[in-house]
This record gives structure tokens, sequence and C-alpha cells, in this order.
């Protein structure tokens, strides 16, 4: 199925987001959001992806 | 020593992690600045976040995340959510920006995110201005640190309103109030401080110096001079001489 990761679209196998975070290679230190919205860590593996998802895995970046 | 929600923090200043030349450099900064606060930020995570969180963790201080960019109360909501998880911290410096050209905060969307985040337990820093009443309705809403600014993010302008800032601090004398934003030199960090704020904070200064590591050090000096001066209690000033020197005893040699 076709989702826009992180502004991108793909394709992806992953069946949920926990599924997808593993299959991308992204480190721990992540957060997550499912259209717009906040996914807890503890939710990942209970948010299954749909055709079209807009997906936003987030890391510590400088900042001011 | 500033109490911001209920954690002491020796140094007076708090530092920004952008901008700076490498890592390297970043660390150094920081060891010489003695800051006890480093700002960070959340983007999508494009293959450094990994390492520098590990830069940052090295510093051994306090993390206050931000909701930079933001430009929405549902924005600023959501991502003030992601940085409690990622950064394991209920401190938030909230940013909900209001204009482009000047980075000048939304103070009404600022104040409603701020009541939203109270209620979820979160202890907001707002980036706000310095207007006596946006600061009264951010403390009735919970907040108990004010952050306005000195002068738009990145300017370098110094103190754009400083009546206005001597004011916030005389109506609120016992709210930990920092100046964020457009310290752009030593002296301007001096002048907030000796007007009794409890703390200054700043990163392009520091970050875009000729030489990063020096003006952090210059930084730490000037404000911890502030401090110690409005500790001292500072003269009134006045607008005739008034001679220092005893008059009584001068000799009469003309």
């Amino acid at each position: 199925m076709k989702i826009i990761l992180n502004g991108e679209a793909l394709e992806t196998s992953a069946a949920d987001l926990a599924e997808l975070l593993r299959e991308r290679g992204f480190g721990p230190k992540v957060a997550t959001a499912r259209q717009g919205e906040f996914v807890p860590a503890g939710l990942r593996a209970a948010t299954p992806l749909a055709e079209g998802d807009r997906i936003e895995v987030l890391a510590p970046m400088q900042g001011g | 020593m500033a109490l911001f929600y209920g954690v002491e923090v020796e140094s007076p200043l708090m530092l920004g992690t952008a901008r700076y030349p490498s890592p390297a450099v970043l660390a150094e900064a920081f060891r010489a600045s003695g800051a006890g606060i480093a700002t960070v930020s959340l983007r999508r995570e494009q293959g450094g976040g990994q390492d520098f969180w590990a830069l940052v963790q090295s510093l051994g201080v306090r993390i206050l995340p931000n909701t930079a960019g933001c430009h929405s109360l549902r924005e600023a909501v959501t991502t003030a959510h992601m940085a409690r998880e990622l950064f394991d911290t209920p401190w938030i410096k909230l940013e909900v920006i209001g204009e482009a050209d000047s980075l000048q905060p939304d103070v009404f969307a600022l104040v409603e995110a701020a009541r939203i985040l109270v209620e979820e337990g979160f202890e907001v820093f707002p980036y706000c201005t310095e207007d006596l009443v946006v600061c009264g309705r951010l403390l009735d809403v919970g907040c108990r640190v004010l952050m306005p600014w000195g002068a738009p993010i990145g300017s370098g302008l110094g103190l754009n309103n400083p009546y206005g800032l001597r004011s916030l601090r005389a109506h609120f004398p016992e709210v930990p109030l920092v100046v964020d934003a457009g310290i752009g030199l030593p002296s301007h960090a001096a002048r907030a401080m000796e007007m009794g704020y409890d703390a200054v904070l700043l990163n392009s200064a520091v970050a875009l110096a000729g030489d990063p590591v020096g003006m952090a050090r210059a930084m730490a000096l000037a404000a911890e001079a502030g401090r110690a001066a409005f500790r001292a209690d500072p003269m009134e000033p006045r607008d005739m001489a008034s001679p220092s020197t005893p008059v009584l005893g001068k000799a009469f040699l003309s």
C-alpha cells in the first residue's frame, strides 16, 4: 500500500506503525503521528496503516 | 538562583542547540557557557536525530524542548505531546508563531495552548511578548514562568522595549522571568539581568559568532555580572552631576 512518510510517498507492506518503523530502520529515539494525531509509542503496534496515511516520525533535533 | 517549576538552576543562561558550525563546537560552547538548560526541537528523522540526542545527553544539562515553527494551536499542542514522550519531560517551551517576518507569537493561540497543556500536566515556558495583560492571562491559565522576547528571534537586536520588560518585572515580582530571543551581545544579556530577570535564553548570538566558544564565555560573564549588579541594588541615575570627591576640606589655591 502507498503511504506518505515524513512528506514522501512510498510503498510499504507494513501492517501497523510499529512494523513500519522496523521496516524503515528508524532508531529508538523517535515520536510518531498518524494523520496529524500523536501516536504514543505503546500504541504503535495497535495502529494499523491504511492506504494514503500520512505518517510523521520525528526525532530530537537542534533548536533554539 | 532561579527556580523553574521547583527546579533550581544555578546558571542564568539557557542556551539553544541550533546553528553551530559543528557538534564539537556546540559541546564546547555549552561547557564555556555553564548553561544549565538546553533547548531542543523535534523534526522529521532524516538520519541525524539519534546522534544528536547522544550529543545532547552528553552535555549533562536539563532539556527544554520547544514547539518552534508551530503556527497553530493544534500543531503546537500535538508537538508538545510528542516532545513529552520523546524527551521524557513535562517541560515545554511553547511557541505559537503568529507572523512570519517577525516570528512574533500569536498570543491568543498561545494562551489557549498553554491552558490545554497545563491541564494535561505540562510545565509550560511560554514564549510571549512583553504585554502585561497577555502575561497575566498566561499566569491565569497556570504558567509559572514567563519568557518575553527581547527582540525577534535571531535578530540580535537586544531589548527593544526596556520599559515593557521593566514593567513586567515590577508587576510580577515572584514569577520567574526569562528574556527569550533577540539577545545579540553580552551587554543585552547583562541588561536583562540588571533588571532583575531570572535568566536569558539565547542561541544565535553564540552559534553565529565568529568564535562561538568565546562568545558563550562572554555571555556567561555578562549574565553573571548583571545578576550580581541587580542583587547589589544599583544607585538611582540622576540628571545633574553630584561630586563624588568630598567638597569639604578642599584647599584654597587660587
